[in-house]
């Protein structure tokens, strides 16, 4: 193997995720934890963090451990290292933003059956070696990131006028100050994250014709 | 009783596993496509969860929470296992779903061919472990409520996913616009299926 680090195929691994193959709007893996914390930006900024920590180093350690796990019981060695890997960030969560941290509740101990990470560690690292394994972690997270934060970014703007906290729509702009603008609640309720989702599936769709199902 | 009557309808309906909370999603999207599936995936949910909860509702009072311990001895009275809570429960629920297999195996052969691939896959439904996580986080005082909530959230995913299939089979005789084929119909039908279900919010149980 003498790949350049940075060769096209890994890059290709870093990159493809974004778009043709994204985990959740192409594979539909991992879309759990993906609505439940996007009522705002700052929590789904965390959880995508936290995800792309976990992904990371679970492909690396599962793709070392690739020639020694026998088959039959690779389910339980992978759940184990998941597991132990979200305690950690569970831990530092728990340290250093303990807000957010109360927040996402029980959604950072959901990372553990979170389908992309199962899904990706089965699909690719247990047939590769771990710089590969270790971009396709890092760019599949990335992905989910991405529709996390977009997803994020909507509720937070259209259900309380602000982003990460910050008041973006000005406040003469609201009825109640004489203006024309209402937050819409409905953006903050959970359905809206699914509707919203399914937008963007529209729209990516749309753009880019040969991901439409038949 | 009435508390636990009450908590099962809570957990069937107002606080549905699908809809309020998005748990379960991956295999609700992706075993959605006929009733019949549907309902055996449903069904294997609801067994597994309904004995899941309690048994990690035991782990957690006796041996996990603060001071759970002291049943052994009193000096253990100071130790706090809860961080520990994650990989338990993930333990118990993959060892549960191996052991529920090879009795449905045993005892109900034509269950087991029904449910097929489905019970295996139930390990990593971040429905089963999101119940025992809302559990430690209501803590429920008895084992009763804990086993009511585990069946009454089971209930509630099964009524989910037997919905989504039955508009899914209809939906296909639709002219549903090319790029929101498949999932993106499904995800949007998922939304006004949710707004539905907020009706149920203003009950006061």
């Amino acid at each position: 193997m003498s790949d350049p680090l940075f060769s096209k195929k890994n890059l290709k691994l870093l990159s493809d995720p974004l778009n043709d193959s994204n985990p959740i709007t192409v594979q539909v893996l991992g879309i759990c934890s993906a609505l439940a914390v996007t009522a705002q930006l700052k929590p789904s900024l965390v959880m995508a963090v936290s995800v792309m920590a976990v992904m990371g180093f679970a492909n690396v350690i599962i793709s070392l451990l690739r020639n020694t796990i026998p088959n039959r019981i690779r389910i339980i060695v992978q759940l184990v290292i998941i597991a132990s890997l979200v305690i950690l960030v569970d831990q530092v969560l728990k340290a250093y933003v303990y807000d957010v941290s109360k927040q996402l509740s029980v959604f950072v101990g959901l990372i553990i059956t979170n389908c992309i990470i199962m899904g990706r560690l089965e699909a690719f690292a247990l047939g590769n070696r771990p710089w590969p394994s270790f971009l396709d972690g890092i760019g599949n997270a990335a992905g989910y990131g991405v529709i996390l934060i977009i997803v994020g970014f909507a509720r937070e703007l259209f259900g309380s006028g602000s982003v990460f906290g910050f008041q973006i729509i000005p406040d003469s702009w609201y009825i109640a100050n004489g203006g024309f603008y209402e937050n819409n609640g409905m953006m903050i309720l959970p359905p809206m994250a699914l509707i919203t989702v399914g937008i963007i599936i529209w729209v990516q769709r749309s753009r880019n014709r040969k991901l439409i199902e038949d | 009783m009435e508390n636990l009557i009450n908590i099962f309808i809570k957990s069937i309906f107002i606080e549905n596993m699908v809809f309020a909370y998005f748990l379960g999603m991956c295999s609700y999207l992706a075993v959605s496509k006929t009733v019949k599936t549907a309902t055996g995936l449903g069904i294997a949910v609801i067994f597994v969860l309904a004995i899941t909860v309690p048994v990690d509702f035991l782990l957690e009072n006796y041996v996990l929470k603060e001071g759970a311990l002291t049943w052994l001895s009193p000096t253990f009275a100071n130790i706090d296992l809860s961080f520990l809570s994650f990989i338990m429960f993930i333990a118990v629920i993959a060892s549960m779903v191996q052991l529920v297999e090879m009795i449905v195996e045993k005892f109900a052969p034509v269950l087991y061919t029904q449910l097929g691939i489905f019970l295996p896959l139930i390990a990593v439904n971040c429905a089963i472990l999101g119940g025992s996580l809302f559990m430690q986080q209501k803590a429920f005082l008895n084992i009763g409520e804990a086993t009511v909530y585990g069946l009454g959230s089971g209930v509630g995913w099964f009524l989910a996913i037997v919905g989504i299939a039955a508009i899914r089979e209809k939906i296909q005789y639709s002219n549903v616009p090319a790029p929101l084929r498949g999932l993106g119909i499904t995800f949007i039908v998922t939304g006004l299926m949710g707004l539905a279900f907020m009706g149920f919010m203003g009950i006061k149980l």
